[in-house]
């Protein structure tokens, strides 16, 4: 080992100019990666992931539909409540589209729904959009929650965080699936009177609910982990030094670090709501007809799968796409935001 | 050797200085152990500071030596009020401090700051330099006259970066340019005393004496008082004008610059000198020691003398009692020694070197015998 007054080497000069400044003769290559903030940084590495790029113009596609589901269906002409194949003598006496391929047509693209009728584009736009809207609300509320929980968790440690941790460990335990179908239409009888007509947001929101009772856990537990390291950090003890309040070492120092988990985080829920969404509604627990959903159109084509198969590929094509493509997204986001995890 | 001669220039203490700033009494800070299934109960302590006595002067920098874990970052957090005292006291300018709250802390927090071994970590990744120096002013509330970015330029070109890296982000800076920015934030507040635990010893040995003459160009230009952490004597020589050399929790020896160069008493003292990287290996003036094995646990230290498990001197006193930090005869002024037996005040080289390690011992046994 040498001497720190062996090694110093030239003392008058200290200014040193930081590694890649553009412009500095001896490493012209590379001027692109200097002065880039992280955010930058991470949008660089993200372009630079084709299938991230691709996944993100499908699930922008969906989304897409989604929003102007309105605007679409007034292009194509046809809404999602007619009962075009009862009204125009689309389907036969059994209720099956008489065309082969589902009725598929020039009127109809993706043909006509068995039994009631209804055109199956319009029906999916308009699924996509009602599926696509509850699952994002579940996502937002829980993961505004799980953050908030695990911040105050993570934060306040000692017996806060051991009681709060037993209870989120006490909620992972329920058996989602069996809650939500046992407790479903519980709260649906609470919030209708007995024989009165049940309003429009009733179902929406008990799923909603429901759904968010048992998903804000999972982002809870990593915040809360991550807050745990980051609070030992020696930036936080630098701004405790400095007399730094609670709130603004949590707005300023812990908050910047945890948006990536955060937006990784929701990325990897929205398809696991939009699939449980789906499925309560496939179960009968959920959104009813003639509201157009994505899973009671698993449901129409499961009833008729023997006599119209066709039915059940738009919605099935349209969930695997939408939930792979979700998926590999969300893997893209965690690749460019932690390319080596939290250092 | 030319760099060393100036290195070794340490200024006297301003005039302004001599009060004492900063007196510590006792200190104590135990960390509990909980164990036990299901009800956590406290089943010992980790004795990382027990009883610890040092004061700093105004503009003046007390270096404070020892081995890993021997609680040296506990007494600066301790110090700088990130951890609460388990027991003793610790004042600053006259004022007891040891369990003052946030709030009752606010008109002195802006005078104590503090430099941290990791530039990795004690960089916020997500702030701007710009922000992270600007930090402690926002949260004090201080508006410098021509507005917070020309005062962070300002601190920018003191601590040798371009003022125009304002706009960058920690990832972009090497870690002695890190130390760098830490040393600016420190620096923001117009601080009167700053705790830097271990500034280089995360750093290459090149940086390292940069980041030391600038610590350096700090403490002339700007009076300031410093705590200088440091694992080794050698960094601290350059730095301090007292030396504290902490054992185990507690301090075995302090004194100027000269006694603990010149004459150490302790034994610890001896040892670590000699192992000090200074050292020209083929100067055979100097004593030659090697301990063997590690610093025992805080959680159950050796009774009496805790330097005893290692130590070539020991005797049945030193088991029972503990020696007292005292000014041993021949001592000058304000050094202070806590042995029963202490060493000679020199540290010429002995008639036999002191080899505990029995590994080594036996290595150089056989290179004896084979000639
Ligand atoms: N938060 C804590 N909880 C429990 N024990 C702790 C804590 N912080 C430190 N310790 C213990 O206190 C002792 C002293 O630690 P400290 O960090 O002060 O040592 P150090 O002298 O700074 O060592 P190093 O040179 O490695 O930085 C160690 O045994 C350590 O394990
Ligand atoms: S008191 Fe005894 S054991 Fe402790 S350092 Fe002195 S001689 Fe060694
Ligand atoms: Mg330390």
């Amino acid at each position: 080992m040498t001497s720190p007054s062996q090694a110093a080497a030239d003392a008058g000069d200290l200014t040193l100019e930081p590694e890649g400044e553009p412009g500095t003769p001896g490493n012209k290559g590379t001027p692109e990666l200097a002065g880039r903030t992280p955010r930058q940084l991470a949008w660089l590495r993200f372009k630079r992931d084709r299938v991230g790029v691709i996944c993100a113009f499908v699930v922008g596609f969906f989304i897409l539909v989604a929003a102007a589901a309105p605007l679409i269906v007034k292009l194509y002409g046809k809404n999602a409540y007619d009962l075009y194949g009862q009204d125009d003598g689309l389907l036969n006496s059994s209720g099956i589209p008489i065309k082969p391929n589902g009725g598929i047509s020039s009127d109809h693209w993706f043909g006509v729904e068995p039994a009631l009728g209804r055109d199956v584009l319009a029906l999916l736009v308009y699924g996509i959009r009602t599926s696509l809207l509850i699952a994002l609300a579940v996502t937002v509320i829980s993961v505004a929650t799980g953050v908030l929980f695990g911040l105050t968790q993570g934060y306040l440690s000692g017996k806060t965080d051991y009681f709060m941790g037993r209870l989120s460990d006490f909620m992972l335990a329920f058996p989602q699936q069996l809650f939500f179908i046992a407790f479903s239409p519980v709260a649906i009888s609470l919030l209708v009177n007995p024989g009165e007509q049940e309003s429009w947001w009733v179902r929406p929101f008990v799923l909603i609910s429901v759904q968010f009772i048992l998903g804000w856990m999972s982002i809870g537990r990593l915040v809360r982990a991550q807050v745990l390291s980051l609070r030992e950090r020696e930036f936080v003890e630098a701004a405790r030094i400095s007399g730094a309040s609670s709130w603004r070492i949590i707005s300023k120092e812990l908050l910047p670090n945890l948006w990536s988990t955060i937006l990784v985080q929701a990325t990897l829920l929205l398809p696991v709501f939009v699939t449980a969404e789906a499925g309560l509604s496939f179960l009968g627990v959920g959104i009813l007809d003639p509201t157009p959903d994505w899973g009671l159109m698993f449901q129409t084509g499961a009833n008729n799968y023997q006599s119209d198969i066709t039915f059940m590929f738009f919605p099935g094509i349209a969930m695997v796409i939408f939930v792979v493509a979700f998926n590999l997204l969300g893997d893209s986001v965690r690749d460019a935001l932690d390319p080596k995890t939290l250092r | 050797m030319s760099e060393q001669t100036t290195l070794d220039k340490v200024p006297a203490p301003r005039p302004a200085s001599g009060e004492k700033l900063l007196e510590v009494t006792g200190l104590q800070k135990y960390f509990p152990i909980n164990g036990g299934f299901i009800f956590q109960r406290r089943v010992g302590d980790v004795r990382a500071v027990d009883g610890v006595d040092f004061h700093i002067n105004a503009g003046e920098s007390l270096g404070m030596v020892g081995e890993s874990g021997c609680g040296k970052s506990t007494t600066g957090r301790l110090v700088t009020r990130l951890l609460e005292p388990t027991g003793g006291k610790v004042s600053y300018a006259g004022k007891d401090i040891t369990h003052s709250s946030r709030k009752e802390l606010a008109p002195i927090r802006s005078e104590i700051q503090m430099i941290f071994q990791d530039p990795y970590a004690s960089l916020n990744p997500r702030q701007t330099v710009g922000s992270i120096i600007a930090g402690p002013m926002e949260i004090n509330g201080i508006n410098p006259t021509g507005g917070r970015e020309r005062r962070v330029r300002e601190l920018l070109e003191i601590v040798g970066l371009n003022p125009e890296h304002y706009n960058r982000f920690p990832h972009e800076f090497s870690g002695g340019q890190r130390q760098r920015i830490g040393v600016a934030r420190a620096l923001a507040l117009d601080p009167k005393l700053i705790v830097a635990d271990e500034p280089v010893s995360a750093l290459d040995v090149s940086i390292q004496a940069q980041v030391v003459n600038l610590l350096q160009k700090v403490q002339q230009e700007l009076g300031i008082a410093f705590l200088f952490i440091a694992h080794d004597l050698a960094i601290v020589r350059h730095f301090s004008q007292r030396i504290a050399v902490m054992y185990l929790g507690k301090i075995v020896e302090i004194g100027d610059r000269e006694s603990i160069y010149g004459g150490p008493r302790h034994p610890y003292t001896h040892a670590l000198l000699s192992s000090s990287p200074e050292a020209d290996p083929d100067d055979d003036g100097r004593e030659r020691i090697r301990l063997a094995g590690d610093v025992p646990s805080p959680i159950n230290p050796p009774s009496g003398c805790r330097f005893r498990t290692r130590c070539w001197k020991a005797q049945d006193k030193c088991a029972t009692e503990e020696p007292p930090l005292v000014r041993l005869g021949g001592n000058a002024e304000g050094h202070l020694t806590a042995c029963h037996f202490p060493e000679e005040p020199t540290i010429e080289a002995r008639e036999e070197d002191i080899v505990l390690d029995p590994a080594l011992a036996a290595i150089e046994e056989a290179a004896d015998e084979t000639p």
